[in-house]
């Protein structure tokens, strides 16, 4: 890839996620205004460690693989490069080959003929325990430090890359990039910052347009179009009906961040204080002032997860007003009863097994924050029991059933039976996960704890 | 803008009724944040106002550390944000909200002060 330095670069971004879909009409609109790069995220921690610890997508394959097919022919017509971060959802090497067959396949049956890079962004333990002796891993708050057993402990550990890796990849001859984990504006920054655009813009405009139409006023209308040149950068929606306003511009440096004026990314900080948000017209925007301060150490940031155990749900459902009118205390002593049922029965004490019992309808989103004291009309009544393995979780459940069948209030003298919503009530759901790290390396370069490879064949082929 | 034959428009009791939206979300998977987007100035100058929201009031409402709570008050877009660790780590066992999305409920509800100077309620 050609990187002679240039007076704009373009950036189509179709969607906030691979996967999400679009109006092929918005993809048409891009092209006609002209595209440099294409650029799309794919992956997020935001739907939870399930994905990470896995390694498994939360999107549908025939959903990627529709949104590729797009894509891959738009990059082809536009002789524009297109990269995806953060493939697979997590990130992981199996969510970058899972990806990387899929383009395979799809330029196969439609006869493209585009070079592909793979970057691996998944670390190895003993990779990550040198760094740790080395006093080169440190934690981000709310986070402490760490022990070389919680390295150990994780299913799976990526390092979110910045742009560096991809720019290294586009300057290798790659039209499609499909990245590991990276950081949702790594994606759309590398390519204008390769073709020489200020940092404070390309990053600015990089956290804009990650989650695609998110910074228009209508976010379900397709992606965006926007223009980055060495003032800062214009931007509009794909879809001619939509609208960017300084507003919704500025509003979306909010989405998702712990601080609105500020976000660190592995080789400095985007820094919006002084950046300024002006209509160009009823739905174009422009942005100036936005700067980038390069930092002494270059970081590279990790998540990982681990098992926490396995979990069995199971749920019920009351609509009986004299269960209502107390549904705390029943709940009590559904608690009491199961803990001494597990206890007699499975010979398990307390702190050998968990289990969470929640009320829908009465309190169970907020828990002790709710508010809201009058009686609910029904309530959905959730188990959800983890134990060092599937079969005792499971047999907790089963311990339940009878309770949460037939447990009357104490002013009962007789059996209610309540509203089980499946037979059998019982769903296994597998090992559960949580994510443990939240801790960046001090880098020494910032490459080295990625993989580049070229051509879309799986790495270990 | 007041027509003199409608009925009297009720004093604004929440935070929520003076908002454009109230939202929380997770920012990554160890903190949460969330956004009061204020209707207009009057309503940003309510919310904005330390003696009324600070991190002691969150504190209590969300029984978190106050010590840990980072709060930005953003005028250009009548904006206050609110930001701090979760409490109930994401996925785990006694996470009931995986994307933190409705937990900006307790702040929405918050009752402003039934006299503010400078609100007008014409």
């Amino acid at each position: 890839m050609d990187n002679t330095p240039v007076d704009s670069v373009r950036i189509m971004t179709p969607v906030g996620m691979l996967g999400a879909g679009w109006d092929e009409a918005t993809i048409e609109r891009g092209l006609a205004l002209g595209v440099d790069v294409i650029t799309v995220d794919g992956g997020s921690t935001d739907s939870g460690p399930y994905y990470l610890g896995s390694a498994t997508a939360k999107t549908t394959a025939k959903a990627v693989a529709r949104d590729l097919r797009s894509l891959l022919r738009a990059a082809a017509r536009a002789a524009a490069p297109l990269i995806i971060g953060s493939c697979g959802t997590s990130g992981t090497d199996s969510g970058v080959d899972w990806v990387a067959g899929m383009v395979t396949e799809i330029m196969a049956e439609d006869g493209l003929d585009l070079k592909v890079a793979r970057i691996y962004s998944e670390q190895n333990p003993a990779d990550l325990k040198e760094h740790l002796d080395a006093g080169r891993i440190h934690p981000l708050p709310p986070l402490g430090g760490i022990r070389a057993e919680t390295l150990e402990s994780c299913t799976h550990i990526v390092g979110m890359m910045g742009h560096e890796p991809i720019v290294e990849a586009l300057a290798a001859g790659a039209q499609v990039v499909l990245a590991g984990r990276a950081t949702d504006t790594a994606v759309a920054a590398a390519y204008p910052l390769m073709k020489g655009m200020s940092a404070g813009p390309s990053w600015h405009a990089a956290k804009i347009v990650e989650c695609g139409g998110q910074c228009t006023v209508n976010p379900r209308a397709g992606g965006v179009h926007t223009t980055i040149d060495a003032g800062g950068f214009t931007i509009e929606p794909l879809d001619p009906g939509n609208a960017c306003t300084p507003y919704t511009v500025a509003a979306h440096m909010l989405y998702e961040t712990v601080n609105p004026f500020e976000m660190r990314e592995p080789a400095g900080t985007l820094d919006v204080r002084a950046a300024t948000y002006g209509a160009v017209d009823d739905r174009t925007v422009r942005v100036e002032g936005s700067r980038f301060h390069t930092a002494d150490q270059h970081t590279v940031k990790l998540e990982g997860a681990r098992v926490t155990g396995y979990e069995t749900m199971s749920f019920t459902a009351v609509r009986d007003p004299l269960i209502l009118a107390d549904i705390e205390s029943w709940a009590d002593l559904l608690r009491a009863h199961l803990r001494r049922w597990v206890s007699q029965t499975l010979g398990l004490a307390d702190d050998e097994y968990a289990f969470d019992l929640r009320l829908y309808g009465h309190n169970a989103v907020l828990d002790d924050l709710e508010f809201d004291t009058s009686p609910p009309r029904e309530v959905g009544v959730m188990l959800l029991v983890n134990a060092p393995d599937q079969a005792t979780a499971t047999a907790v459940a089963k311990l339940a059933n009878p309770l949460m069948l037939h447990l009357p209030t104490p002013e009962m003298h007789y059996l209610p039976s309540l509203a089980f919503a499946s037979s059998p009530a019982e769903v296994e759901r597998g090992p559960a996960y949580e994510f443990v790290l939240n801790h960046v390396v001090d880098s020494i370069t910032p490459t080295g704890m990625f993989r580049i490879e070229h051509g879309d064949n799986n790495h270990h082929g | 803008m007041a027509d003199s034959t409608a009925p009297p428009v009720a004093p604004p009791s929440t935070v929520g009724d003076l908002a454009l939206e109230v939202r929380s979300k997770n920012a990554g998977p160890f903190w949460v944040t969330m956004e009061l987007f204020m209707r207009d100035a009057d309503g940003y100058r309510i919310v904005a106002d330390e003696a009324f929201l600070n991190e002691r009031v969150i504190a209590d409402l969300y029984r978190v550390d106050a010590g840990t709570i980072q709060v930005f008050r953003i005028p250009s877009l009548n904006v206050v944000k609110i930001s701090f660790p979760r409490p109930v780590s994401q996925g785990s066992l006694r996470d009931r909200d995986m994307h933190a999305g409705q937990h900006h409920v307790p702040l929405a509800v918050l009752r402003v002060p039934a006299t503010t100077p400078g609100v007008s309620r014409g």
